[in-house]
Formats: C-alpha cells, sequence, structure tokens
C-alpha cells in the first residue's frame, strides 16, 4: 500500500538536514547561554546564527526576532502583550471569523476577563476580509488589528499589504499569524507594513517546540513569559538552542528552496483541484484559486457525506487527510471558518483537507485521484442526506 | 480517534445498508446539524410468537461510530421480534461493538432511538399504542 502524507499544514517531518544540525546542541553544546565559560560561549553564538537567519529570511534585523516555544505563544504575546501595553489608550481589538484558536481563544479571554472589546471581521465566500469591513471597525480606541495572513483550513491570502499601510497611516498596530503563510509564500515584513508576526518551525520542516515572534523596532509590548533576563530581557525561560537552531536552518533552507517549490506545488495543487472537481459529481471547492490560495493547500466539501469516515476510509488506504467536521474537533459545531465562509454545516461537516509538502508528488495526486471518487460515492450512497440531496436537485 | 477492531469492521464492512421499499415501519434520528442522521426502514411479519422484524436496512450519514452503531444494531434486531427489539439498549449496541469512545456514546442511542421511531411507525400503522421515546439530546450533548 501507498503511503501517501497530505497534513503537511497539521506538521511537517523534521528535515534530517535540520535535525541533524539541532543534534550537538543536545549532547555537546549544551551549555546554558546564561552562563560565562567557553562552552556556553556556543550556545550563544548558535542562537544569534539562528536569529540572523530568521532575519534575513523575513527581511528583518536580528534584534527584532524572538524565539518563543510555539507560534501558540507568539499569538498570546502579540494580543495579551499589546492588550497590557496599550489599554490606557484603548480596549479594541479587531481581528477575523477565520483566526486559529491561538488568536480566537485569546482574545475571548481578553474581553471576558480583562475588559477587551473584540471585532471579529467576516470574510466573504472564499475566506477574505474586505478592507472596507476593516476600516468601518476601526475605532479611536482600536489598539490592535490581528488578520492571520493565510488560512490554515482553506489556505486564502489575506491583502497583507493593504491591511499593513491602512494601519501604519493609523498608528494602530498590526499583528498577523504568519504559521501557515511563512512555510509557503515569500514574506518581507517592511514591505507588508507587519509590525507584529507569529511563525512556527514545525510547519517548515524543522522541530515541534519552536516558534519566533517578530516584534518591529520601537514596538513596545508587556512581556508575556516572566522570569530571567533571556531574549533581551523580553521572553524568560532557559533557551531551547537545538530547536532554535533547527528554526534558523530550517527557514533559511525554506527560503532557499521556495521559488521552485512554489512552483512545483502550485501545478501539483491545480491538478488535484481540477481532478477531484471533475471525478466527484457534486464537490466544491472551499477556498479561492489561483495566487490567493497557499499553493500547498486544498480543501473540498462532499455533499452527503461526514468528514472523518471519508479520513478513515483515506487513512485504510494509506492517505492522511483532514477534516473541518466537527466529529474531529472535539466541539458541537464544524469548522469556525467554513462557516463563517457561509457554509451550511451540512458542507462543513463533508468538508476534507489535503495539504501538499515537499514529498508529495506526480504519483501520489495520481493515486489520490484514482482511489478518493471511490470512497465518496461508496459512503454516499449509504447517507440519507445524499438521497434528499439527490431528491432536491433532481440529481442521478 | 481510537476505535474496537470490531467498530472498524462495522464501518468498513457495514451490514444491512440500504432501504426497504414501502417498508412497515420507517424511523430517523439526529439531524444534519449535528452531522449525525440515521434512517431505519423494518420489514415486519406475523409469526407464532408475535410480529417478527424480517428485514432491517438502514441509511446513516455520520462518522465512524454512527455507520459502525447503525450496522450493528441492525444485525441485533435482525429476526427478533419487535418487543425484543425495542427491549435492545443503546448500552447493548456499544458494548456489542467492543464499547465506543465516550464522547461517541451518541452514536449509539441514535440508533436505539431511531429503531424506536422505526418500531413506533409500525405500531402506528398497526393501530398499536406508540410508545413514547427517549429522544437524545442533540443540542446539549457533548461530542466529537
Amino acid at each position: 500500500m501507498q503511503n501517501v502524507y497530505l497534513d503537511y499544514s497539521a506538521t511537517t517531518p523534521t528535515d534530517p538536514e535540520v535535525l541533524e544540525a539541532m543534534t550537538p546542541y543536545f549532547t555537546e553544546f549544551f551549555g546554558n547561554p546564561s552562563s560565562i565559560y567557553s562552552l556556553a560561549s556556543k550556545s550563544r553564538a548558535a542562537i544569534e546564527k539562528a536569529r540572523g537567519q530568521v532575519a534575513a529570511a523575513l527581511s528583518a534585523q536580528p534584534e527584532e526576532i524572538f524565539f518563543t516555544s510555539s507560534g501558540t505563544e507568539a499569538d498570546n504575546w502579540a494580543l495579551k502583550g499589546a492588550f497590557e501595553k496599550l489599554r490606557s489608550k484603548g480596549n479594541h481589538i479587531i481581528t477575523t471569523k477565520i483566526e486559529h484558536h491561538a488568536i480566537l481563544h485569546t482574545a475571548d479571554y481578553l474581553e471576558k476577563t480583562e475588559g477587551a472589546s473584540v471585532t471579529a471581521l467576516p470574510v466573504d465566500a472564499e475566506g477574505k476580509i474586505r478592507l472596507d469591513d476593516l476600516k468601518a471597525a476601526v475605532t479611536d480606541k482600536t489598539i490592535l488589528v490581528s488578520v492571520m495572513f493565510a488560512n490554515n483550513e482553506v489556505g486564502t491570502i489575506q491583502p497583507i499589504k493593504a491591511i499593513g499601510e491602512f494601519c501604519r497611516e493609523k498608528g494602530i498596530l498590526f499583528h498577523t499569524d504568519a504559521v501557515q503563510a511563512a512555510a509557503q509564500v515569500p514574506i518581507d515584513v517592511n514591505e507588508l507594513r507587519i509590525d507584529l508576526m507569529s511563525l512556527s518551525a514545525h510547519k517548515m520542516y524543522g522541530p515541534k517546540g519552536t516558534g519566533v515572534f517578530f516584534m518591529r523596532r520601537g514596538v513596545k509590548l508587556e512581556n508575556f513569559v516572566h522570569g530571567g533576563g533571556q531574549e533581551k530581557g523580553r521572553r524568560a525561560s532557559t533557551e531551547n538552542i537545538a530547536g532554535i537552531v533547527g528554526m534558523g536552518f530550517a527557514i533559511e533552507k525554506m527560503k532557499a528552496r521556495m521559488p521552485q517549490e512554489k512552483a512545483r506545488l502550485t501545478a501539483l495543487r491545480d491538478r488535484l483541484i481540477d481532478g477531484v472537481l471533475k471525478a466527484v459529481p457534486h464537490a466544491k471547492l472551499n477556498g479561492a484559486r489561483g495566487e490567493e490560495r497557499l499553493p500547498n493547500n486544498t480543501n473540498f466539501s462532499f455533499i452527503g457525506i461526514e468528514g472523518e469516515t471519508l479520513l478513515l476510509d483515506l487513512d485504510s488506504k494509506g492517505i492522511s487527510a483532514s477534516t473541518g467536521s466537527a466529529c474531529t474537533s472535539g466541539s458541537l459545531d464544524p469548522s469556525h471558518v467554513l462557516m463563517a465562509m457561509g457554509l451550511s454545516h451540512e458542507q462543513a461537516h463533508g468538508s476534507l483537507r489535503m495539504t501538499l509538502g515537499r514529498g508529495t508528488t506526480d504519483e501520489q495526486i495520481s493515486y489520490v485521484l484514482d482511489v478518493l471518487p471511490a470512497i465518496v460515492s461508496k459512503r454516499r450512497s449509504m447517507s440519507p442526506l445524499w438521497e434528499d440531496y439527490q431528491k432536491k436537485t433532481g440529481e442521478k | 480517534m481510537d476505535y474496537s477492531d470490531k467498530v472498524m469492521d462495522h464501518f468498513s464492512n457495514p451490514r444491512n445498508v440500504g432501504e426497504i421499499e414501502n417498508p412497515d415501519g420507517l424511523g430517523e434520528a439526529g439531524n444534519p446539524k449535528c452531522g449525525d442522521i440515521m434512517k431505519i426502514y423494518l420489514k415486519v411479519k406475523d409469526g407464532p410468537g408475535g410480529a417478527v422484524i424480517e428485514d432491517v436496512k438502514f441509511k446513516t450519514f455520520g462518522c465512524a461510530s454512527a455507520i459502525a452503531s447503525s450496522s450493528m444494531a441492525t444485525e441485533m434486531i435482525k429476526g427478533k421480534t419487535v418487543d425484543e427489539a425495542w427491549a435492545m439498549t443503546n448500552v447493548a449496541v456499544a458494548e456489542a461493538l467492543d464499547g465506543l469512545p465516550p464522547i461517541k456514546m451518541h452514536c449509539s442511542v441514535l440508533a436505539e432511538e431511531a429503531i424506536h421511531k422505526a418500531i413506533n411507525d409500525y405500531r402506528e400503522k398497526h393501530g398499536l399504542e406508540v410508545i413514547p421515546i427517549r429522544e437524545f439530546d442533540h443540542e446539549s450533548a457533548p461530542r466529537a
């Protein structure tokens, strides 16, 4: 049986070269960077090298890069740090309905317990916010705008530059969660007018447990993790040296490969999208097409089927994918992203996300296109919802 | 989601899938909003010991445990008297599947509910008293 991993947006395998670069910092150069002997200076040098690699990949300055434990921590820092620092100026935060829970639940927390007022912008059918909605939402109390660079479920890329320019003009801090986007598309924090940004190593063939928070020079936020004086007193905790080394190497390597990998994945993505829409009747593509979609993202809805059954049937054929169905989310409702895009509950329950990556080949896409239509048709044949749908549409 | 081998077997090769034309009893439980709909079709004939479920078919929209619960429940009531079928509980279905994850127990409740509704449909058609049933509370139940 083939083994086809199509969940690269959930996580990526650590690049063997990245792992190799990390290994000595577990065993050999394990010194605490805060110590003064020469072993420790090796750790310090490794961290600063990684900081330079991350900065270079984003066209940022090294002193604007802070290492965290995850993208989620960086998101928490952005929202809580900005709110606590600026609450005397205002309490209004603008975000979107399709953010990752790391943003949405943090915003909820600030609203429920800290007196923040949060506006979550709606999105259109493709998952994009409208600039006019953002402009209309701004008040004299608005202190932060947080809009994700690209959505993790449907891959829609937001008009980041336009948002950045608007926020800069208004003097409002602009944060973007670029955890998905940074692994797929080039990011220049200056050109895009980004003030704060969150990244994660494990989405770009680096290790889990390491993230990056970009904080533009001159921006003052409250600290989020309190303790020792690491990261210039901004983020306490003994540095995860190996993880940081992995993050630096992973982003450098990813950036170098990006032009050809982006073109390669875009072609595979479009082949998969066209193939599924052609082979599966009444399949719906969720999200945008072309340049406004991440090169590695596909997301479909198959009316009449529930997502978990799809995942298990695909798994039995060696294919790993994900869904926005409630059955796998641990909550009553299906994906908040798909619902915000106006999908019905039935469509959201029947969603399938396949995200491509370095290991994805043309042959694998052919294999998926080979097995998926039969799975969908088998499950539809036992679905009363599909029966109703056929009656409604006169479909045979 | 870690399912038992029995669940995976009944999910991958579900028994009694389909419809019965002009069924003697038809029951439907669940709603698309929650991601589960179960439809049970009964063919009933009179026997010496009372009405017997001669044939049963199901159609289910839902997760693996919903499909496995439908398959197992229909297998358990096939050939039984209508009264015996009524007495089958969701717990018996879940046990026959070697257990369901706690957050998926509602799938077995749906099977019980759909069967009870199908039997009541049959009873109604035959001028018998409709028995009150417990309906699963979809909106407030913990789910997966």
